[in-house]
């Protein structure tokens, strides 16, 4: 790898490190603006002023917010989220559980959903304006278009109340095997999968029949390869860098906006985990899944901008 | 077929082609034009013709269809195309991907564009051949590198390693060249192959294709519309226009005995009479020791340079792309601040920046440039573009201005009936001299114009030129021309800057510049325009004192 590259990518990763900073001080004052007080949440109405004194002093509410700031950044540093004030687990153990839960299923729903978008892009574009990209595109908008939630029940109505294929309810446990567990995500998967195809979709078709009209496209024609050829070979690698992005999207989306699908599916990942503690008003779980979530986002953003980089020739391979 | 017979050498034969498309102008219904009007070609196997004719002609548009390739939505209706004794419009799609990169390759005009970015050249280069399986991956590789080294491409071993960005322009050109070579067509189209480059490098490449059309014995349609280039690679030449076959002949015959006016007309294209005249006392503008960088400093574009003008006369600036012809206009405009040196007009300092310069001094330097069609608001009409600098620098309004603009659309030598048409529905040239209309409506002391017929066909170019000159006559406006092309400054400068790399290295009267003896670069760059005299290319490779710039 060549200077420049290695410099660009330098730069967005410490770009992206301050702004994960940005974000854990938003969180944390965020958390601070609310109103209602921690030690009133935990002891509830018939808490006495002495007992609400003792607890706030025992859980360090009576220090200036920014040292409380820095105490739990250096918390989160260390791996220590803080103790959960509903059930007073440790936030760390009971997420790492969940967190792989929720990786796993937008692992296998990614792995469905970003090859198929693209392919059926690519045949969106062969067939540009007839009938079949029409339709491609109708199905993909269409099935965007509807809620996720409406998606997720039509798929229990039919596959596991009418046929009976797969479980309505994702349970997954320690000791499944593989088979089961995607057995169980197979319904959520296929919910997201849906929801997210068309994004990607259409970006890929745009930004490939934005090159279409290119020098090099004709190039490729009067040497005489087959239009599928054609897209694939020589439209494809130069829009790679746009579809990547659409793409990083949406597998940020794929972890952090699962939480309707999870729900419906009762399946224990992440958002099921947020959801449940925002009812019960437990900020330092809010505070961990929030800052976990604006991670895997800005990660999977630097991800996209670093491809994007390394796809384009001229800073790959400088004169 | 006897007919195939009889015909033995015969390897394209086109007859009563006739080719259309559909077109959409904006608010009527879509209509057929007619693009190409029955013409009818042969060509002999390993022999070359050429295309000419300005834009429109239908040139490329032939020269494609013998790969039965229509651009954006251009049909071929009617005749036939016979390649190698078979008429190719009847072979169906499967047919057409046959041939093409096979029997017939094409050599695009921009190879920079035409060349995919994400591919290595060699991955390039080898497609066709590899995609119909005439040769194996090694045997092809093997092939194109010494196409390459007949090309005289530098470091034929490794090029092939490179991306296209990481080549000049001119070697580009070449490695598409062997690109179309590497498959061993019995036809390649050469659409304007040299036209996007420099004439130093322009003479390069054309040798180049003709060694290698010569030694490979393959047959070749070389499109473009300078008559002097084509002279140099052609056995045959046909001139088209609008789509109709005007003349077609031996190449001594069309250059030396044209028989028709319009190819008459091609010939003598380049002959303006023009007297030079002598520099006054005092210079109106003059640059002196400037020196100016992009990129806070990091490039120097312009080199100490110091040229004047004198009031109602012309001082061209020639050179190469990336000599800083341009980047002189931009600092003298005041664009881009010279780092040092200053910029004097009528006696006094301009302000460095162009926020530094009062209205009036905006008004005595006006630019025309390039691209008269990106120069100019598309939603605006004529007569507004031509009446906004009468409005902002004379505060003139309704009819007094009206009247200004009718005058100068009748100094333009375009009627009244232009004032509410918008710049889509004008022709090339008409943009330009509507540009030219606008910079007059300020009057200014100085126009710049920067390339100002380079887009422009030869004829179209002649016209805007001898305009120029008449109205330099009449408003006394002096003008600062820059250009690339040698026969334009010939025609029209009173006195010339040869740039090189940033600095003026040749400076003063047109008659002195270009009488011998010549500086090293100012001879290469004078050789290298080509002339219309057959053999010219090998006496000129012969007679080179310098290598050009782009090797």
């Amino acid at each position: 790898m060549s200077s420049p590259v290695v410099k660009l990518v330098a730069q967005r990763v410490a770009l992206g490190i301050l702004l994960l900073l940005a974000v854990s001080v938003l969180i944390f004052a965020g958390t601070q603006i609310l109103p209602g007080d921690v030690a009133q949440a935990i002891l509830g109405q018939s808490a006495t002023p002495e007992s609400l004194a003792n607890l706030r002093e025992q859980l360090g509410l009576n220090q200036p917010a920014y040292i409380r700031y820095f105490h739990w950044l250096g918390g989160v540093l260390t791996g220590d989220l803080g103790t959960a004030m509903s059930s007073g687990q440790d936030i760390a153990t009971s997420i790492k559980e969940r967190l792989w839960n929720t990786l796993f299923l937008a692992f296998w729903a990614a792995i469905v959903a970003i090859p198929l978008a693209i392919t059926l892009g690519l045949i969106a574009v062969r067939y540009r304006n007839g009938w079949v990209d029409k339709m491609i595109s109708g199905v993909a908008l269409a099935s965007t278009s509807f809620p996720e939630f409406f998606i997720g029940y039509l798929l229990v109505f039919y596959f596991a109340v009418q046929h009976q294929w797969f479980p309505a309810i994702s349970t997954v446990y320690a000791g499944m095997s593989l088979g089961e567990r995607l057995q169980a995500i197979a319904l959520p998967a296929a919910a997201l999968t849906l929801v997210v195809l068309a994004h990607m979709m259409r970006m890929t078709r745009a930004a490939i029949l934005n090159v279409m009209q290119s020098a090099y496209v004709e190039t490729a024609e009067l040497k005489g390869l087959s239009a599928f050829a054609v897209i694939r070979k020589h439209a494809f690698p130069n829009a790679i860098a746009p579809i990547i992005n659409v793409v990083m999207l949406n597998l940020a989306y794929l972890v952090v906006g699962v939480v309707v699908v999870e729900v419906i599916f009762v399946y224990p990942g992440m958002g099921q985990y947020l959801v449940d503690h925002v009812t019960k008003r437990d900020v330092p779980v809010v505070q961990a899944v929030g800052l976990i979530f604006a991670a895997v986002y800005i990660a999977l953003n630097i991800i996209a901008d670093i491809a994007a980089i390394v796809a384009n020739p001229r800073l790959r391979h400088p004169k | 077929m006897a007919d195939s017979k009889a015909n033995s050498g015969r390897l394209l034969d086109i007859r009563n082609l006739r080719i259309e498309a559909t077109v959409y102008p904006p608010g009527e219904a879509p209509k057929t034009i007619t693009l190409v009007h029955d013409v009818s070609l042969t060509l002999e196997k390993g022999k070359v013709l050429g295309l000419i004719g300005e834009s429109g002609a239908g040139k490329s548009t032939i020269g494609l269809s013998s790969m039965g390739y229509g651009r954006g939505g251009v049909r071929i209706t009617g005749g036939e195309v016979i390649l190698n004794g078979r008429d190719i419009l009847k072979g169906g799609r499967e047919g057409l991907r046959k041939l093409r990169g096979r029997e017939v390759c094409y050599v695009a005009q921009s190879a920079a564009a035409a060349f995919n970015p994400a591919h290595r050249l060699m991955d390039q280069v080898v497609e066709a051949t590899l995609l119909h399986g005439t040769a194996t991956r090694a045997e092809a590789e093997k092939r194109a590198v010494a196409l390459f080294r007949k090309l005289s491409l530098p470091n034929p071993e490794t090029i092939g390693e490179r991306f296209p960005h990481q080549v000049s322009g001119g070697q580009l050109q070449r490695v598409m060249t062997a690109m179309a070579l590497c498959s061993e067509p019995d036809l390649i189209v050469f659409d304007e192959p040299t036209t996007a480059l420099d004439v130093t490098t322009q003479i390069d490449v054309l040798a180049a294709i003709k060694d290698a059309i010569r030694d490979t014995h393959v047959a070749a349609l070389y499109i473009t519309h300078d008559l002097a280039v084509v002279a140099q690679v052609a056995d045959e030449i046909m001139v088209l226009r609008h789509g109709r076959l005007v003349e077609w002949g031996g190449t001594r015959q069309i250059i030396k005995e044209p028989r028709q006016e319009y190819t008459n007309a091609l010939v003598s294209v380049h002959e303006i009479e023009h007297n030079e005249q002598q520099p006054g006392t005092t210079p109106m503008l003059s640059v002196k020791n400037v020196t100016a960088a992009y990129g806070g400093g990091l490039v120097k574009v312009l080199k100490n340079v110091s040229v004047d003008i004198h009031p109602g006369q012309t001082l061209a600036v020639v050179g190469e792309s990336g000599s800083g012809k341009s980047t002189l206009a931009r600092a003298i405009t005041g664009l881009l601040p010279p780092e040092q040196g200053s910029v004097f007009f009528d006696g006094r300092t301009l302000g460095n920046r162009l926020s530094d310069r009062p209205k009036e001094d905006l008004r005595q330097l006006q630019m025309i440039y390039q691209m008269a069609d990106v120069a100019m608001n598309p939603r605006q009409t004529v007569g507004t573009i031509i009446g906004r600098p009468l409005e902002f620098y004379f505060g003139m309004r309704g009819r007094e201005r009206d009247k200004r603009v009718a005058e100068l659309l009748d100094q333009i030598e375009m009627g009244k009936g232009f004032i509410d048409r918008y710049p889509a529905e004008l022709s090339g040239g008409q943009k330009q001299r509507v540009c030219i209309a606008r910079s007059l409506a300020a009057k200014p002391k100085l126009i710049i114009c920067d390339e100002v017929t380079s887009a422009l066909d030869p004829l179209v170019a002649h016209g805007i030129l001898k305009l120029l000159l008449n109205l330099q006559q009449i408003e006394k406006v002096a003008y600062l021309f820059i250009t690339h092309d040698l026969a334009t400054v010939k025609s029209i400068a009173d006195s010339i800057a040869v740039m090189y790399r940033g600095e003026v290295v040749r400076y003063g009267s047109k008659s002195k510049v270009l009488a011998p003896p010549f500086d090293a670069y100012t001879d290469l760059l004078l050789s290298s325009v080509p002339e219309m005299e057959i053999g010219w290319l090998e006496k000129a490779i012969a007679g080179r004192r310098m290598e050009s710039a782009g090797n």
